[in-house]
C-alpha cells in the first residue's frame, strides 16, 4: 500500500499516537477497510486513519490536531447508520468513540441518566430499568447502535408514535468543536428559556456541527403492563385501514407496525416467530401502560382488526413472546437482503392522514419501474420504509431503482411528507434535500454550518 | 495452483452481507477487542476485497482468518442469512495455497496432523494405543511436569496437556459392524469419527444403543477416516476432497434410511459434501444423496420420535453446552434440551451465553492459546453459577475443552461432563435393570 500522510512514522502518526496510545490508531490498509462503510447499502470510502480516543479529553486534542492541519473528522459509533453519515470521507480520521462506554449517573430524583457517547443503545433501557424507570426511544439496531449516533442522526423507533424519537429525550449534551473547544449544553431542568435552544441544533446534525462525546437523558417511570398482538389480513389495505380506525378510536398505542408480505416471508424464515405465510399483511401492535388500561386498549384493537377483516388476530402470550415479536420485527431491513444481492432502504414519512395514498403510490412505483419493493414500518407515526431488493451490479436495473427513488420522494414532498423520518441525510439522501426545503432554506443550514465549522473539516461532504 | 480460492468463490455469497452489524454482539473475537477487522462483516470486507483485487492477502490477512473461532454464531444472528462458513474457509484455503502462514514449525504441524493422522484411520488409532499406554504407564504426567520439555518448547508443553485420554477399547472393538434391534423399522449408517473413536468411542457405544432401542438397524463400517472437517477449516480443500469421497465409497447409502452423526463440528461439515465435490463428475450425485441422508443424532430421535425413557436416573442437574457447529452450523438448537427433558431424575438449568463459544474450535487452543483459555474460562464460570452437577455436550473438542477448563478450575463442586445421548441410553439400561455405567 503506498503510505499516506498517517502511516506509522509519520508525524501526524506519532502525535495521534501519543494522544490516544500506539495500538489505538489504525493506518494500514486491511485495518482501514473494515471501517469503509456503515450500514448503507453501496457506499464505501476508506478512510486515512482510524482512531479511538478513551475520553473527550482526547477527543479534544484529536481534534484540534485535525484542525490545524485541515484534515476531515468522521464521527462513527458502531457503523449501523443507515444514510451513509459514518462512511469516511476521502482521506479522513474517522473518530471511532465505542470506547467512550461509561454510565456516568443514574439520577431517580431528576428521571435523568448521563452517558458517554459509546453506551450502546440498550444497555441504557436495561440501566434504567433497574430504577424502575424507562428509556422509549428503540431503533432497529438498538442491541448494538450507540446512544451518540442516535443523538446524532435524531433516531426513531418502534415506540415513535406514542414516545417520540431521540429528540424528545436529550436534556443537554458535552459537545467537542470544530477548534477542539468543549462546551456543555443544557441541563437537568425541566424548562430553560435561557437563549437560543443550542443542544437541538447538535441532535440530528449528523457529526456536521460538532462531536458530541456525553449526553444527558431524560427517562420516564417504566409502564406496569405491556400487551402485544400480531394481526394479519388478507391484502395491504386492511393493514392500514385498522391503523386509521385505532387513532380514530383515540388510542395512543406505543407501537403499530406494518409489514407487507415479502417483509413477513423474509421476516418468518430468519426468526420463525410463526407469522402466517399466506397472508397479505401484518400489523404487530403494542401497547402499554396502567394494566386495566392496557387490558382495555388491547380488546379494542383486537376488535378494530377483526372488524377490518383480520384473518386472525393473535397475542403474545409472555413477556419472551413479545419480546421475539419485536425482536423479529426489528430484523426486517437485514431480513429482506435474504431476496436480492442490494437493499436500498427508504425512510419516508408522511402525515397520517396521507398513508393510505403513499403505500398504494409505492405499489404502483414498483409496477411502473419494474422493480421489487417491499415495504416495512411504523404506520403508527406515518414513517414507512419501502425497501427497493435490486443488483447494485446490474446498470440499468440501478437507473431504474433511482428513477423510482426520485419518484417516491417527490410523492412524499407533495403529501407534506419528509424524505427521512429518522435514518438522516447522509450521503444516501443528500440528493433530495434541496427539493424538501427549497433555497432559503438550504441556505439557512449552509449558513448555520459555517458559523460553527469554518473550515469544513466535520464530515464534510454530507447532508449538503 | 489453481484459481484464487476467494475468486473462485460464488460473489453473491460476500455481496450478501449489507454490513448492518447485528452480527457484532454474537462475535467472540470482536466482543474481544471490538475492531471492526475482528467481527464477521470486517472478515467478510477483507474478502471482498481480495475477490475484487482491492487487496493483497499478506500475513495479517492470514493472521485475521486465523483468529477467527470459525464458531458461526455470526450466521445464527444474521439476518440475511449470509453464508459465512464458505467465505471463511475460502478465505483460509487462500491463506493456504499462498503459503502465508508458513514456518517450518507450522509446516510440521499440519503435515503430522492433517496429512498423515487425520488421513490414515489405522496410524490415528496406533496413535491413539500409544497414547493409551501412555496414559496407562502415567508417562504423560512425567512429560508434562519435565522441565525439559517445558523449556524446549512451550508449545509441545500445551500439546502434551490437552491430548485427551483414549479409550481402551476403540468403536470397532464395541460395534459390531451391523446390529440389529428386536423390532427394526429403519436402517441407518454411524459414523464413527476420528477423535470421537479414540477418546469417546463409549459415546458411539451410546449412540448405537439408542438406535437400537428406537427401532434402528445400525450400519457402522469398522474402519472409517476422519470426515476432512479439520481440513476443510483449515484451508486443505484437496485432502478434505479425498476424505469425502472414502466415507462416500464405504456406506452403502442406497440400503440406508439416514447416515448419523453424534459430533456438532463433523455434521455441519458432512451435511455440506455436495458443494465439496460439486465439481467432481464421479461423486457430485452420491454427494447430493448423502448431504439428503445425514442427521445429527439429536435431530434424528427427536424426529422418529424417539421413546422417552421410563426409568430415572439418580437426581441430578444438568447443563446443556451446544457445540457450535450444531447449534450455528447445523442449526440443532432445541433437539438435545428435549432429549434431556424427556429423561426422568433430570433438571436441565440454564446456561448463561451457552452458545457462545468455548474456546475449542478445532485446533485453535493451539493456535491462539491466550484467547482459547479466555472463552474457555468463560464457559467454566457460567458452568460453575449454574450449581448444576454435570454439563453436556455432543463434540469432542467441546467435550475435551471443558473437561480442561473444568479441571483447571479445580476446587468447588465437581461437575463431569458427558453427552445427551450417553445419559438417554443409561436411562434405557436401567429400564432393563442393567448396570449403571456412569
Amino acid at each position: 500500500m503506498a503510505s499516506s500522510r498517517f502511516s506509522p512514522g509519520s508525524a501526524l502518526h506519532t502525535e495521534l499516537a501519543a494522544v490516544a496510545g500506539a495500538d489505538q490508531v489504525l493506518s494500514k490498509e486491511i485495518d482501514l477497510i473494515p471501517y469503509a462503510f456503515d450500514g448503507t447499502a453501496a457506499l464505501r470510502q476508506d478512510p486515512g486513519c482510524v482512531v479511538f480516543p478513551a475520553s473527550a479529553e482526547e477527543v479534544s486534542a484529536i481534534v484540534r490536531i485535525a484542525a490545524r492541519e485541515r484534515i476531515p473528522v468522521v464521527c462513527r459509533g458502531s457503523g449501523t447508520g443507515l444514510s451513509g453519515g459514518s462512511v469516511p470521507s476521502p482521506g479522513s480520521l474517522v473518530l471511532g468513540l465505542q470506547r467512550l462506554n461509561r454510565i456516568l449517573e443514574t439520577d431517580p430524583r431528576n428521571l435523568t441518566m448521563h452517558v458517554e457517547t459509546g453506551v450502546i443503545t440498550a444497555a441504557i433501557d436495561e440501566e434504567a430499568a433497574l430504577h424502575g424507570l424507562f428509556y422509549p426511544p428503540d431503533p432497529g439496531s438498538i442491541r448494538i447502535s450507540t446512544i451518540g449516533g442516535n443523538v446524532a442522526e435524531n433516531s426513531g423507533g418502534l415506540r415513535g408514535l406514542k414516545y417520540g424519537v431521540t429528540r424528545d429525550y436529550v436534556m443537554g449534551l458535552d459537545v467537542v468543536l470544530a477548534d477542539g473547544e468543549r462546551v456543555f449544553l443544557g441541563n437537568k431542568c425541566v424548562k430553560d428559556a435561557a437563549g437560543y435552544s443550542l443542544k437541538d441544533l447538535f441532535i440530528g446534525s449528523e457529526g456536521t456541527l460538532g462531536i458530541i462525546t456525553s449526553i444527558l437523558l431524560r427517562l420516564l417511570p417504566r409502564p406496569r403492563a405491556r400487551r402485544t398482538l400480531v394481526a394479519t389480513f388478507p391484502e395491504i389495505e386492511g393493514g392500514a385501514l385498522t391503523v386509521s380506525d385505532i387513532i380514530a378510536a383515540r388510542i395512543i398505542p406505543c407501537t403499530l407496525e406494518f409489514l407487507d408480505r415479502t417483509t413477513m416471508e423474509c421476516v418468518e424464515a430468519f426468526a420463525a416467530v410463526g407469522f402466517p405465510r399466506d397472508a397479505g399483511s401484518l400489523l404487530l401492535m403494542e401497547t402499554d401502560g396502567e394494566p386495566e388500561v392496557v387490558e382495555r386498549e388491547a380488546a379494542a384493537m383486537a376488535a378494530i382488526a377483526l372488524q377490518r377483516g383480520a384473518l386472525e388476530v393473535r397475542q403474545a402470550e409472555t413477556e419472551e413472546e413479545a419480546i421475539r415479536l419485536a425482536q423479529a420485527r426489528r430484523s426486517a431491513f437485514a431480513a429482506l437482503a435474504r431476496v436480492r444481492p442490494t437493499t436500498i432502504l427508504e425512510d419516508v414519512t408522511v402525515p397520517r392522514s396521507e398513508l393510505a395514498a403513499m403505500v398504494r403510490f409505492i405499489a404502483d412505483t414498483a409496477v411502473r419501474h419494474r422493480l421489487l419493493i417491499a415495504t416495512f414500518g411504523h404506520m403508527g407515526d406515518g414513517n414507512l420504509h419501502p425497501t427497493i431488493l435490486t443488483d447494485e451490479t446490474d446498470a440499468e436495473e440501478m437507473e431504474r431503482v433511482e428513477q423510482a427513488l426520485s419518484d417516491i420522494v417527490d410523492q412524499t414532498i407533495a403529501l407534506g411528507g419528509t424524505i427521512t423520518g429518522e435514518h438522516g441525510v447522509g450521503l444516501a439522501k443528500k440528493p433530495y434535500l434541496p427539493r424538501q426545503l427549497g433555497d432559503p432554506g438550504m441556505r439557512l443550514l449552509r449558513q448555520v454550518r459555517l458559523a460553527l465549522d469554518p473550515h469544513g473539516i466535520l464530515n464534510p461532504g454530507k447532508i449538503f | 495452483m489453481s484459481a484464487p480460492a476467494l475468486e473462485k468463490l460464488d460473489y453473491a455469497v460476500v455481496q450478501q452481507c449489507m454490513h448492518c452489524g447485528m452480527c457484532l454482539p454474537s462475535c467472540p473475537t470482536w466482543r474481544m477487542t471490538q475492531r471492526e477487522r475482528n467481527s464477521p462483516r470486517g472478515r467478510i470486507a477483507l474478502a471482498r476485497a481480495v475477490a475484487d483485487r482491492r487487496l493483497e492477502p499478506d500475513s495479517d490477512f492470514a493472521e485475521e482468518f486465523s483468529f477467527c473461532l470459525g464458531c458461526l454464531a455470526c450466521q445464527t444472528a444474521c439476518p440475511a442469512d449470509v453464508q459465512y462458513a464458505p467465505i471463511f474457509e475460502a478465505a483460509r484455503a487462500e491463506v493456504q495455497d499462498r503459503g502465508l502462514l508458513s514456518t517450518p514449525a507450522t509446516r510440521f504441524y499440519r503435515w503430522i496432523s492433517l496429512r498423515v493422522l487425520f488421513r490414515h484411520p489405522r496410524l490415528l488409532r496406533l496413535a491413539g494405543r500409544l497414547t493409551y499406554w501412555t496414559h496407562f504407564l502415567r508417562l504423560d504426567r512425567v512429560l508434562h511436569s519435565s522441565e525439559a520439555v517445558s523449556l524446549f518448547s512451550p508449545r509441545w508443553h500445551r500439546l502434551l496437556g490437552m491430548i485427551p485420554p483414549v479409550e481402551k477399547r476403540f468403536s470397532h472393538q464395541q460395534i459390531r459392524p451391523v446390529e440389529v434391534p428386536a423390532q427394526p423399522r429403519w436402517r441407518v449408517g454411524l459414523l464413527t469419527g476420528c477423535i470421537q473413536d479414540l477418546a469417546f468411542s463409549r459415546i458411539n457405544r451410546d449412540t448405537a444403543d439408542v438406535l437400537l432401542e428406537n427401532g434402528c438397524t445400525v450400519v457402522t463400517p469398522p474402519e472409517q477416516p476422519c470426515c476432512g472437517s479439520l481440513h476443510a477449516h483449515n484451508g486443505e480443500t484437496r485432502s478434505a476432497q479425498e476424505l469425502a469421497r472414502r466415507l462416500l465409497d464405504l456406506f452403502p447409502l442406497d440400503e440406508l434410511d439416514a447416515v448419523i452423526t453424534n459430533a456438532g463440528g463433523c455434521g455441519n461439515h458432512l451435511r455440506h459434501y455436495a458443494d465439496l465435490l460439486a465439481g467432481d463428475v464421479r461423486y457430485a450425485e452420491r454427494a447430493r444423496e448423502w448431504d439428503c441422508k445425514i442427521r445429527d443424532i439429536h435431530e434424528w430421535l427427536v424426529a422418529l420420535p424417539f421413546r422417552p425413557p421410563t426409568a430415572a436416573l439418580p437426581a441430578k442437574r444438568v447443563a446443556y453446552h451446544p457445540s457450535c457447529h450444531l447449534h450455528h452450523g447445523q442449526r440443532v438448537r432445541v433437539q438435545p434440551g428435549e432429549i434431556l427433558k424427556s429423561i426422568p431424575g433430570l433438571e436441565v438449568v440454564p446456561l448463561t451465553d451457552a452458545t457462545v463459544c468455548c474456546g475449542s474450535a478445532g485446533i485453535y487452543s493451539l493456535t491462539h492459546p491466550v484467547e482459547s483459555d479466555q472463552l474457555m474460562e468463560d464457559k467454566v464460570c457460567h458452568l460453575l453459577a449454574t450449581g448444576a452437577d454435570c454439563v453436556a455436550t455432543s463434540n469432542p473438542g467441546c467435550d475435551l475443552q471443558l473437561r480442561r477448563g473444568l479441571a483447571a478450575a479445580g476446587g468447588g463442586k465437581e461437575i463431569t461432563v458427558t453427552a445427551p445421548v450417553s445419559l438417554l441410553a443409561e436411562a434405557y439400561r436401567r429400564e432393563a435393570g442393567g448396570s449403571p455405567k456412569i
